[in-house]
């Protein structure tokens, strides 16, 4: 006899931030169908609409902590950090992307309403304590993201590339779960705070299959924040895809691959730090030196760019080796420093795009700074930062984490970051080379003219000299949700 | 009131931002007006300067980045203030030369400006955090100046000149991270203020190891032999502006950091390595020299004689002794004068011939006598001529470090005499003998703006080699400071080995008197 189901208590005010992107994503897929294209404009405004809402509930929710739905949706202090800056990097692409399409044969509503729903999945990643929740967040976000790479069906480039995310990334996916159910069968729990209660006394076989099950979802969320050896799916994916699609991934997902990385690693399998350390300063390391090594030789800005987030992979995993508040709160801020310099160097990438020429090659750079001093500004800006030149956000985010990590004791990581750095600087800088010291042949349409582009320059070149010059607000911001970590 | 210098240049470039490319006249006139403020600004900075006090002066100190203890502090003593007068005098020279400038006009004299701003910040910070940003931010302009402005190289020159650099400034940044995080340990919380970093105690391995992050970063700056060599690079590559420029402040910042950063936060591992810095600094001298004797290129030459001449500021510094370095910071600010001067009258020639080989010239002074005499002059300062600026500062340099190195003193000594070898023959196969080249009969002499760059470093080689007593005055208490810091770690049987008549002991000695009282 089975009793009657229990409804477990639910706190819709904690499920805020979920239900008005959920919404947002219903509506735009909704008026999806009586838009007429070929203009999508509105569609994007509505979306845009509907992230800054879930921005400003995620601010009004700032103080509370909530945990409900029977512990899998906790809202917290980590949980809204992430939410917002998902929604930041969301409303960049999509911003992104309104003059973007206009130069594709895209002709379809839906995209906006996949970027929307990628990004529910992503909030869901950093929202849930739970594992399965983390896994179908995980799943939303990534098949979104399969059919984004694919969406430009005309291009052959494109389908390749979503193809191949999508065979890599449901092998990943595949040892992400494989993971989840060694841990429960470890624990008896997917909950992130009974794992973490069993592995502080786990020894013997259930030890071995936590140890087993750690590995096991390090190989997952290491392919989605595309750290090596399980990186190689991104230069390929990051060419393919249209590139605000690309912009997307590179922010938007890898940051979500962390926020879920980080809040299970540090939730959960905290205890068996010890284990996992060593991995992950291999990881580092490994992570950074291919990224930047292999970006030395790349001519399509594209590729170079999938190396450089590679390698900013690498630094963000070298802030989780030294596991400390400090390095968990410079973890945070990177990775909303990376979002905003990474978006704006796509950004750039667009307005050099034209119907019919994607001018990606670093050949198409050639003079570009000489005949659009605004563009080529911008790029300057976004690639000193990238490359960690102060006075720019880059570096400060840079100092922060290797101040963890020497703070931590990992002298040796810190000089081999650092020296990756002055590696990094040669591509980065190389764009330069090409926009400035090269005669001129590309006809650039000015970005004013393309005023969704402008006001996604803006907002990312201000972020980007904004917190490099006082980047103190935010961090204490990135320290206090970190904080809410148990 | 340092805020004020510093800032201003950055201020003026933002202004020049919002003129028109193409009105290159007002953008000249603009800029030249410009400049003048910084140094009028500086002006009053030296009048209201107080010569008896080795302590930091005019101190701004805002709280920044709280968490980390980073602050907004500017300060500045006998050691700095001359460089810092340095740059505000070159600048406004800098810029009349750049009526010779037509490419991009706008874009040059705002990079020149920011970069203005970034050496002053980097002389005048004594927040380390602070320091780091003026001095990354300072390679960025030049990266520019050198790649876009540049010869037919600059683009590789320019990329040379990015990578040393960083290799050096990243690797001391781990260091300086180290420090604030040692300062945390040691002292609860976290602090960059340099008067609080030299405060902290090390086990003499973590010494050595910091001060070679320091140094190594300083080192390439300088640039001290063996990595000197993205300099004649980057030199023969640049605009004229720019090489006076690197010339001029950019390689200041090298020495500058040793004395400021290096030499008193690590006295002990700087007191191991002094010998080796003066080992190297005579090979330097040497090297730059013999490079100069076969350089066929007039700019190169110049570029190379660098090597040597900071080679001279280095062996200086390495003596630790009141003439010593008072020495090498005189020959900063001489080499500054006169290194510029040459850069700017190879540049002269450059305008007019489009060459810079020595053997395309001959005979100039016939055709050209104004120039020829204000070259010789500036010739004549570099190579140290007594009654010039030049003198002074190898005099005292030589003094100092026989000191404590006697037989790097007698090798340095032989630089000089290399020094105006190379340096006459050059002048001599350019102005003197028959105009045999038919190219150069055509060439007109200095202009009034030319004449106009000029007077004013004449003018300073002739004040600072007739009455160096008003400089000297203002650096000592700080030198006095600055070596005392070192010279109280120095272990007491070396210090009694040295105590030959020379100033260090003095300094030494009076430290310890005002301690004993």
């Amino acid at each position: 006899m089975t009793g009657p189901i229990v409804f477990p208590e639910i706190s819709w005010l904690a499920l805020l931030p979920i239900l008005l992107l959920l919404g947002t994503s219903l509506l735009v897929l909704l008026a999806d169908l009586w838009s007429e294209g070929p203009d999508y404009d509105a569609l994007g405004w509505l979306g845009l609409i509907g992230l800054g809402a879930t921005v400003l509930s995620c601010l009004l929710l700032w103080k509370q902590q909530v945990t409900t739905l029977a512990g899998v949706v906790v809202l917290d202090r980590y949980g809204l950090f992430f939410t917002m800056l998902f929604c930041l990097g969301a409303g960049l692409s999509i911003l992104l992307s309104m003059n973007y399409l206009e130069t594709t044969d895209i002709r379809t509503g839906d995209y906006y309403t996949l970027i929307l729903f990628s990004t529910l999945g992503m909030v869901l990643m950093a929202t849930s304590p739970d594992l399965i929740v983390i896994f179908l967040g995980l799943e939303v976000m990534s098949i979104a993201a399969y059919a984004l790479a694919g969406i430009w069906r005309t291009q052959v480039r494109a389908s390749e590339a979503a193809l191949k995310y999508f065979l890599l990334g449901a092998f990943a996916s595949s040892f992400l779960l494989f993971g989840v159910a060694l841990l429960f069968g470890a624990s008896g729990s997917t909950l992130l705070p009974d794992i973490a209660h069993v592995a502080r006394s786990a020894s013997g076989d259930q030890r071995f299959l936590l140890v087993a099950g750690t590995a096991m979802l390090l190989a997952g969320f290491g392919f989605k924040v595309a750290a090596a050896p399980f990186h190689s799916w991104a230069p390929d994916v990051y060419e393919g895809a249209p590139t605000p699609v690309t912009a997307f991934m590179a922010a938007g997902i890898k940051a979500a691959g962390f926020a879920a990385f980080v809040r299970v690693f540090f939730d959960a399998l905290g205890p068996l730090a010890a284990d996992w350390r060593e991995v992950l300063w291999w990881l580092a390391v490994a992570t950074m030196t291919v990224g930047n090594v292999s970006a030395l030789v790349q001519r399509n800005i594209k590729r170079l760019l999938a190396y450089s987030s590679i390698a900013h992979a690498g630094y963000v995993l070298a802030g989780m080796v030294a596991g400390s508040n400090l390095g968990g709160a410079a973890v945070l801020f990177y990775l909303v420093v990376y979002t905003l310099m990474t978006l704006g160097a796509f950004a750039v990438v667009v307005a050099l795009g034209r119907r019919g020429q994607p001018n990606e090659n670093l050949e198409d750079f050639a003079g570009v700074g000489l005949r659009s001093p605004f563009l080529g500004f911008a790029m300057t800006v976004f690639m000193l930062s990238l490359a960690g030149v102060p006075p720019f956000a880059g570096f400060v985010a840079k100092f922060y984490l290797f101040s963890a990590t020497l703070q931590a004791g990992y002298v040796g990581l810190t000089v081999l970051g650092v020296l990756n750095s002055l590696v990094s600087v040669y591509y980065y800088v190389g764009v330069l080379v090409k926009m400035y010291m090269s005669e001129v042949e590309l006809q650039v349409l000015p970005a004013a003219e393309r005023p969704y582009l402008l006001a996604t320059l803006v907002v990312a070149i201000s972020g980007t000299l904004l917190l490099g010059l006082f980047p103190s607000a935010l961090f204490e911001l990135a320290r206090r949700s970190f904080l809410a970590l148990s | 009131m340092l805020s004020a210098i510093v800032f201003s240049p950055l201020l003026a470039a933002l202004m020049l931002l919002f003129m028109r490319p193409e009105q290159h006249a007002a953008l000249r006139r603009g800029a030249l007006v410009f400049s003048f403020i910084p140094f009028a600004l500086s002006l009053v900075l030296l009048w209201r300067f107080d010569a008896a006090s080795g302590d930091m002066q005019f101190v701004e100190s805002v709280p920044w980045i709280r968490d980390f203890g980073i602050r907004y502090a500017l300060g500045i003593d006998g050691v700095s203030l001359f460089l810092v007068l340095l740059t505000t005098f070159l600048m406004p020279i800098v810029i009349l030369q750049a009526w010779d400038v037509h490419k991009r006009l706008k874009e040059y004299l705002v990079l020149m400006l920011v970069m203005e701003t970034g050496m002053l910040g980097a002389l005048v910070a004594t927040d380390l955090f602070l320091f780091y940003i003026f001095w990354e931010a300072m390679l960025v302009p030049m990266y520019f100046l050198v790649g876009i402005w540049g010869g037919e190289r600059r683009i590789y020159a320019a990329l040379k000149l990015v990578l040393y650099t960083m290799a050096g400034s990243l690797l001391m940044l781990v260091a300086i991270l180290y420090l604030a995080i040692a300062h945390h340990q040691q002292v609860g919380q976290y602090s960059f203020e340099w008067s609080h970093l030299l405060q902290l105690t090390f086990s003499p391995e973590t010494e050595r190891w910091l001060f070679a992050a320091f140094a190594l970063a300083f080192a390439i700056k300088v640039p001290m032999f063996p990595l000197h060599t993205w300099l004649p690079d980057a030199h023969t590559e640049a605009p004229t502006g720019g090489s006076v420029i690197l010339a001029g402040i950019l390689l200041k910042m090298g020495t500058y950091g040793f004395l400021r950063f290096a030499f008193p936060m690590f006295p002990q591992a700087a007191l191991e390595f002094m010998p080796w810095i003066a080992a190297l600094a005579v090979v330097g001298i040497v090297y730059g020299a013999l490079v100069c004797m076969v350089q066929p290129d007039l700019k190169r030459l110049v570029a190379y004689s660098s090597v040597s001449h900071l080679g001279f500021v280095m062996l200086g510094m390495a003596a630790w002794n009141l003439q010593g370095v008072q020495g090498s910071i005189y020959q900063m600010l001489n080499h500054g004068l006169s290194t510029g001067a040459l850069f700017l009258a190879v540049g002269a020639i450059y305008e007019r011939r489009h060459t810079r080989l020595i053997a395309e010239f001959g005979g100039l002074w016939a055709r050209l006598p104004v120039y020829a005499a204000i070259f010789l002059v500036v010739v004549l300062s570099s190579v140290g001529l007594p009654g010039l600026n030049g003198f002074v500062g190898e005099f005292l340099i030589l003094l100092g470090s026989f000191a404590r190195f006697p037989l790097a003193a007698v090798l340095g000594t032989t630089g000089v005499v290399l020094g105006a070898v190379y340096l006459l023959w050059m002048f001599q196969r350019v102005m003197f003998g028959p105009l045999k080249n038919p190219k150069n009969e055509t060439l007109n002499d200095l202009s009034w703006r030319e004449i106009a760059m000029f007077a004013p470093l004449v003018a300073a080689f002739l004040l600072m080699g007739l009455y160096p007593k008003p400089f000297f005055e203002r650096m000592e208490p700080a030198v006095r400071q600055t070596l005392a810091r070192v010279e109280a770690k120095r272990p007491a049987h070396t210090a009694s080995a040295s105590a030959r008549p020379s100033l260090p002991a003095r300094g030494h000695v009076a430290a310890r008197g005002e301690g004993q009282q």
